[in-house]
C-alpha cells in the first residue's frame, strides 16, 4: 500500500483567550464540559485520519460541526491548536510562509461554498489568476485556462464577469480555477451547498465526471448526506468537532457506531446505497446461471428478480464469473432490519 | 406586547412592571435632584469656578508656538516644512488650472475651450452611466459659461480635482496601514473619530498658523478635511472583503502583497468608489468654507456677497455651487455602482474603447470649432446671462410680502420657545450635566462608556466655556426636537409606498450634496441674523439624516412580521405604531444621531449669522489666527457630538441586538 497523500494526527483547534495553554494545562485532551465551563469554543476535537492518493473523502456534518474548521487546517488557512498534518510525508505546520505559498501554487485547489470569484475580473482571468500570481507568462496561463474551462463545459463564456453568470456556472468557475495548477489535492468545501437542487445533482455528476479523468487526492465537506453517499469513498461524520465515525457508506448505514450516526443514516434507503455484493452468500465455484445479476449493482436494480425467485439468484463478477448468490430472505434482512455488523 | 418580548418569551416573567421602569429612574434620578437643587448648591457645583479652569488652550498654544517658531529639524524649522509642503501642492494646482480654466501663456498654450469641457463632462456621464447622465453633466457645465460663472467655477473645480486624489491616496493609504497593523488601527480609529466631529472652521486655524492664508492654504485645508472619510471607508471596504474570497486568493499561491493588491483591493472596490464620491463631496464642501482663509472661486464669491449682505448676487453663486455638487456626486456615484461586462470576442476597437473613442471625438472637434470660432473657446461676457436681478425681484418680493409674518415667527420663536429654553440650560448645573451623561453611559454599557462620556463632558467643563458650550447644546437640542418633529412625520409618510420613498430619498440625496454654507442664504433672507436664522439653518440641514434613517428603518422591517401583524388583526395605525415603529425605532435613533452631527456643524458655521455660542468664539479664534484656542473649542464641539454618538449607539446597538436584528 502507498503511503496516504494527507494525514492529519491528534488535530485540535479551540478558540478562545489562550487555547495552547489551556490544552496543555488539560494535558492535551479535555473533555467537551471543560472546554465549555472553560469559556472556550471546540472547533475540531482530536481528528485523526489518512486520505489515500486518488480516494474521496468526503467530511459529513451539521453547521458547527467544525468540518469547514477541519478542511482549513488541513490546507493551513487556519492554525490548529495542536497536531499533526502531513502533506506528502511532511509536517505542513511546520512549513514556512514561503514553502506554504509554493505547496499551494503547485499542489492544492479549493473550491468554496459562496465560489468567492474575483468580481473584477473576466471567467478566463480568474481561472488563470492562480498561474499569474506564480508568475507564469500570459500566453502560457490563457492557454492552460483555456483548457481548463473547456474541461468544465464554460467554452464561450470566458470574456464574461462572474455576475454575469448563473450560480452553477460561477462555480464551474470555482472549480476551473481550483484546476489550473493541476494539483494533486483537491479541498471542496460544500461546492454545491449554495446550488438548487436540480443544479446540484447536475454538479454532483459533473463532478464524479471530471473525477474519473483526474484521478485527485479529494477531501470533501458537505451537510448533505445524500451528497455524501453519492460522491463519497469514505465518510466521516462530524459532531461538535469529532469525528463520530469514519468509514464507507455501507459501513456507516449498516453499522453505525452512535447513535447520532445513526439518526443520519436511519432514513437512507438501503436498496440505493447497497451493492450486492455487500449482502450475498459465497458460493461454491460453478457455471452462473443464465439469470444471474451483477455484483456491482444495487439491490434496488435487483429486488424484483431476487424477491419472485423461488431460490437464490447468482451473482457474477465484471468477467462473469460466479462469486456468491442471494437468497430472498438476506434481501429482506438487508433492507428491513437485522443488522449484520461484525 | 412589544417585538422583544415575542422574540424572548423568557424575559416577560422576570420583567416586572417596576423593574423596567427603575433604569431610566436612576439614570435621570441625579440629575432631577441636582438640578431641582440647584439653588441650594453651593456655586462651585452650579458653575464651573474660573480657577479650576485647565489651561487647555494655553499649552495647545505652546505646543503651536514652539512648532512655529523654535521647532527645527536639522536644516529648516518645522513651519519651513508646512509651508514646504504646501509649496508642492501649488505644481498640480497650477497645471489643472491652466488647462480648465488659465492657460499656459508662457507655453502659449490656451486652456480647454469651454465646449470641450462641457463636451468631456458629457462623455464621462454617458460612458459612467447613460446619455441622461451625460446631459446632466455637460448641461451644468455649460450653464457656468453660459451664465458667467466659468472662471470662478473652474478655478473651485480644480481645487476640487487637486484635493480629492491627493486626499484619497493619504486616506486610502491610512485605511490599509491601520487593516494590516492592529496597532495602528487601535491609534488611528479614534483619532478619526474627533477628526470627524471637528467643526470645518477649527481645520481653518492651524493651517492659517503654519501656512499662511491664500489660495494655497485653503486647497490644503481641503485635503486634510477630506483624508478621514476615505481612511474610515478604506478600513470598512477591505474589511468587508468576504473571508472566503480572502482564502481563494492564499489558496491560489498569494503572497501578502498580491493578497492585497491582486484580491482584496479589487474586491473592495465598491466601497472605496463611494469613499471617493465621499471625499470630493468633501472637498467641495471645504472649499467653498476655505474662503474663509483666501481660497479663491465660487465660495470666495459668496462669501463675499454674503457678507455685503447682496442676497440675490449670493444665490446666483449659491446655485452655481449647487449644479457643480450634483454633478460630481452623480458622475462618482455612477462610477461607484458601473460594472464591468463582457465584450463580444470580435469587436471592433471603438466598441473596446467606447469612452477613449468618444472623447478623442469630442476633442477633435472642440478643437475645430474653437479655431472656427472664438465663440467656442470661450463664451463671450457680453453674452452671459446673469440671474441676479431675477434673485434680487424675488427677495424683493419675499421681503415685501412676507416681512411682518416673518417678523412675528421670529419673534414669537424667541420669546415663547427659545429665550425660555435658554435660560433653562443655563440654569444647569455643571455636576447635573457629567451626573447625567455618566449615569446614562453606565446604564447603557457600563464602567467604561460612563468614563469616557463623562471624560468627554468634563473636559467641555474644564476648558473654559462651559456657558458658550451650553449655549451650543440650547440651539442644538432646539434644532434637533424640530427636525425631529418635522422630519419624523416626513419620513412616516415616505415610507408609505415605493413611489414617496423614491421623490424623498432623491429630495434627501440632492440636498445632502449641497456644502452647508449654501443653507445659509434662504435663511439670512428669511430671518436676516440671530439665533432664529440660526436654528432653521440647522433644521434645513440635519433634517436629512432623520428623514433618511426613517425611512430606512420603516422599509427593512422584515415583511414576515407585518404581516404576522395583519393576520393579528392590528389596524393600520396598530400596525405603524405597534410593530413597524417598535421594530424600526433603533434604526431612527441612529438617524437622529446623525442629525445631532449634522446639527453641530452647521451650528459653528452658524456663527458667520451671528450666534453667540461656542462657534462665535471658534469664529474669533480664526480672526485672531489663535490655533490653541480654536483647537480646544473644536474639541469641544467634537466632544459633544461623540458623547451623543456614544451613548446612542451603544442604546441602538443593544436594542438591536434584542430585537434580533442585525449584529
Amino acid at each position: 500500500m502507498s503511503e496516504p497523500k494527507i494525514a492529519c494526527r491528534n488535530l485540535w483547534k479551540l478558540y478562545g483567550s489562550d487555547p495552547a495553554g489551556f490544552l496543555k494545562r488539560q494535558g492535551g485532551s479535555p473533555s467537551i464540559e471543560t472546554i465549555r465551563a472553560e469559556g472556550y469554543i471546540p472547533a475540531v476535537r482530536d481528528v485523526s485520519f489518512e486520505v489515500m492518493p486518488g480516494e474521496i473523502l468526503v467530511v459529513m456534518g451539521l453547521s458547527g460541526s467544525g468540518k469547514s474548521t477541519l478542511l482549513r487546517c488541513l490546507a493551513r488557512l487556519i492554525e490548529p491548536t495542536s497536531g499533526e498534518v502531513m502533506f506528502e510525508g511532511r509536517d505542513i505546520l511546520a512549513a514556512t510562509e514561503r514553502e506554504l505559498i509554493d505547496l499551494r501554487r503547485h499542489k492544492m485547489g479549493m473550491v468554496f461554498q459562496h465560489f468567492a470569484l474575483l468580481p473584477h475580473r473576466t471567467v478566463l482571468d480568474n481561472v488563470a489568476f492562480p498561474l499569474q500570481v506564480r508568475g507564469t507568462d500570459r500566453q502560457k496561463r490563457e492557454a492552460r485556462a483555456r483548457e481548463v474551462i473547456e474541461l468544465v463545459g464554460l467554452k464561450g463564456r470566458e470574456g464574461y464577469y462572474p455576475r454575469e453568470l448563473s450560480g452553477g456556472q460561477q462555480q464551474r468557475v470555482g472549480i476551473a480555477r481550483s484546476l489550473a495548477v493541476g494539483p494533486d489535492v483537491w479541498f471542496l468545501d460544500e461546492p454545491f451547498s449554495a446550488l438548487d437542487p436540480l443544479i446540484r445533482r447536475e454538479m454532483q455528476d459533473e463532478f464524479l465526471r471530471l473525477q474519473q479523468v483526474l484521478n485527485k487526492t479529494i477531501v470533501f465537506i458537505t451537510h448533505d448526506f445524500d451528497e455524501a453517499i453519492r460522491v463519497a469513498d469514505r465518510i466521516a461524520i462530524m459532531k461538535d468537532g469529532v469525528v463520530e465515525q469514519l468509514g464507507t457508506a455501507e459501513e456507516l448505514v449498516t453499522c453505525p457506531a452512535t447513535p447520532y450516526v445513526a439518526e443520519f443514516t436511519r432514513n437512507v434507503s438501503h436498496d440505493r446505497l447497497l451493492s450486492v455484493r455487500s449482502v450475498m452468500a459465497p458460493a461454491s465455484s460453478r457455471a452462473p446461471d443464465a439469470a444471474a445479476v451483477h455484483a456491482q449493482a444495487l439491490l434496488a436494480t435487483v429486488a424484483r428478480q431476487v424477491l419472485s425467485s423461488e431460490r437464490p439468484v447468482d451473482v457474477i463478477d465484471d468477467g462473469g464469473a460466479l462469486v456468491g448468490t442471494l437468497s430472498r430472505a438476506s434481501l429482506i434482512d438487508a433492507l428491513y432490519g437485522k443488522e449484520q455488523c461484525a | 406586547m412589544s417585538a422583544a418580548t415575542l422574540i424572548r418569551p423568557e424575559e416577560m416573567e422576570t420583567q416586572k412592571p417596576l423593574a423596567s421602569m427603575t433604569k431610566p429612574l436612576l439614570v435621570i434620578m441625579p440629575f432631577a435632584i441636582l438640578l431641582l437643587a440647584a439653588s441650594l448648591l453651593p456655586d462651585w457645583a452650579v458653575q464651573v469656578p474660573k480657577g479650576w479652569t485647565i489651561p487647555f488652550v494655553d499649552w495647545a498654544n505652546t505646543v503651536v508656538d514652539h512648532l512655529r517658531d523654535d521647532a527645527i529639524f536639522g536644516l529648516f524649522s518645522f513651519r519651513d516644512l508646512t509651508r514646504g509642503i504646501a509649496e508642492l501642492i501649488t505644481w498640480p494646482l497650477a497645471f489643472v488650472e491652466g488647462l480648465l480654466v488659465a492657460g499656459f501663456p508662457k507655453l502659449g498654450v490656451a486652456a480647454m475651450p469651454w465646449v470641450m469641457t462641457t463636451g468631456l463632462s458629457g462623455v464621462l456621464g454617458w460612458y459612467l452611466k447613460d446619455w441622461r447622465l451625460g446631459l446632466l453633466a455637460a448641461g451644468c457645465v455649460a450653464y457656468m459659461a453660459i451664465f458667467g460663472k466659468w472662471e470662478l467655477s473652474m478655478i473651485t473645480l480644480s481645487v476640487v480635482l487637486v484635493a480629492a486624489p491627493i486626499a484619497g491616496l493619504i486616506g486610502f493609504g491610512i485605511g490599509i496601514l491601520a487593516v494590516k497593523k492592529q496597532w495602528f488601527e487601535a491609534l488611528v480609529v479614534p483619532l478619526l473619530n474627533v477628526l470627524q466631529s471637528l467643526p470645518h472652521f477649527s481645520y481653518l486655524i492651524p493651517i492659517a498658523v503654519f501656512i499662511g492664508v491664500g489660495h494655497k492654504a485653503g486647497t490644503i485645508a481641503t485635503v486634510i478635511f477630506a483624508i478621514p472619510p476615505m481612511a474610515r471607508l478604506t478600513i470598512l471596504g477591505l474589511k468587508g472583503v468576504a473571508e472566503e474570497v480572502r482564502e481563494a486568493g492564499k489558496m491560489a499561491g498569494c503572497t501578502r502583497f498580491q493578497t492585497l493588491w491582486m484580491v482584496e483591493i479589487p474586491s473592495a472596490r465598491q466601497p472605496l468608489l463611494v469613499g471617493v464620491n465621499q471625499v470630493i463631496m468633501q472637498c467641495l464642501a471645504m472649499v467653498v468654507i476655505a474662503s474663509f482663509v483666501g481660497a479663491r472661486g465660487l465660495g470666495h464669491d459668496l462669501l463675499f456677497r454674503l457678507q455685503a449682505l447682496k442676497i440675490g448676487q449670493a444665490l446666483e453663486s449659491g446655485v452655481a455651487i449647487v449644479l457643480m455638487a450634483i454633478t460630481l456626486d452623480q458622475l462618482s456615484r455612477a462610477a461607484a455602482h458601473k460594472e464591468p461586462s463582457h465584450v463580444a470576442p470580435d469587436a471592433t476597437l471603438i466598441e473596446r474603447f467606447p469612452f477613449l473613442a468618444a472623447s478623442l471625438a469630442v476633442v477633435a472637434a472642440s478643437l475645430l470649432l474653437a479655431a472656427i470660432t472664438p465663440y467656442a473657446q470661450a463664451w463671450p461676457s457680453e453674452f452671459a446671462i446673469s440671474t441676479a436681478p431675477f434673485w434680487d425681484a424675488l427677495v424683493d418680493w419675499v421681503t415685501l410680502t412676507l416681512y411682518d409674518p416673518l417678523q412675528y415667527l421670529r419673534n414669537a420663536m424667541l420669546l415663547y420657545v427659545l429665550i425660555p429654553i435658554r435660560d433653562l440650560f443655563q440654569s444647569i448645573p455643571w455636576t447635573a450635566m457629567v451626573a447625567l451623561v455618566a449615569a446614562a453611559g453606565w446604564s447603557l454599557g457600563g464602567l467604561r462608556l460612563a468614563l469616557t462620556v463623562s471624560g468627554f463632558v468634563l473636559f467641555i467643563a474644564f476648558a473654559g466655556y462651559w456657558e458658550r458650550s451650553l449655549i451650543t447644546a440650547y440651539m442644538v437640542t432646539v434644532a434637533v426636537l424640530l427636525c425631529i418633529m418635522i422630519g419624523l412625520p416626513i419620513g412616516i409618510w415616505a415610507s408609505r409606498n415605493e413611489r414617496r420613498t423614491g421623490i424623498v430619498k432623491l429630495l434627501c440625496d440632492t440636498f445632502q450634496t449641497f456644502p452647508s454654507f449654501i443653507y445659509l442664504i434662504p435663511v439670512i433672507m428669511l430671518f436676516k441674523v440671530g439665533d432664529v436664522a440660526a436654528i432653521s439653518a440647522i433644521i434645513i440641514y440635519a433634517m436629512i439624516p432623520i428623514v433618511r434613517y426613517t425611512i430606512f428603518g420603516l422599509r427593512n422591517v422584515p415583511q414576515e412580521i407585518v404581516e404576522a401583524g395583519i393576520t393579528s388583526g392590528c389596524t393600520r395605525r396598530q400596525l405603524l405604531w405597534n410593530i413597524r415603529m417598535s421594530l424600526a425605532f433603533p434604526e431612527i435613533m441612529l438617524g437622529i444621531n446623525q442629525t445631532i452631527m449634522f446639527a453641530l456643524f452647521m451650528v459653528i458655521i452658524a456663527a458667520f449669522i451671528g450666534t453667540k455660542d461656542i462657534g462665535q468664539e471658534i469664529f474669533r479664534a480664526l480672526t485672531f489666527n489663535d490655533a490653541g484656542k480654536g483647537l480646544v473649542l473644536g474639541l469641544c464641539v467634537a466632544f459633544m457630538g461623540l458623547t451623543a454618538d456614544q451613548l446612542i449607539t451603544a442604546w441602538a446597538t443593544k436594542r438591536k441586538q434584542r430585537l434580533g436584528i442585525a449584529a
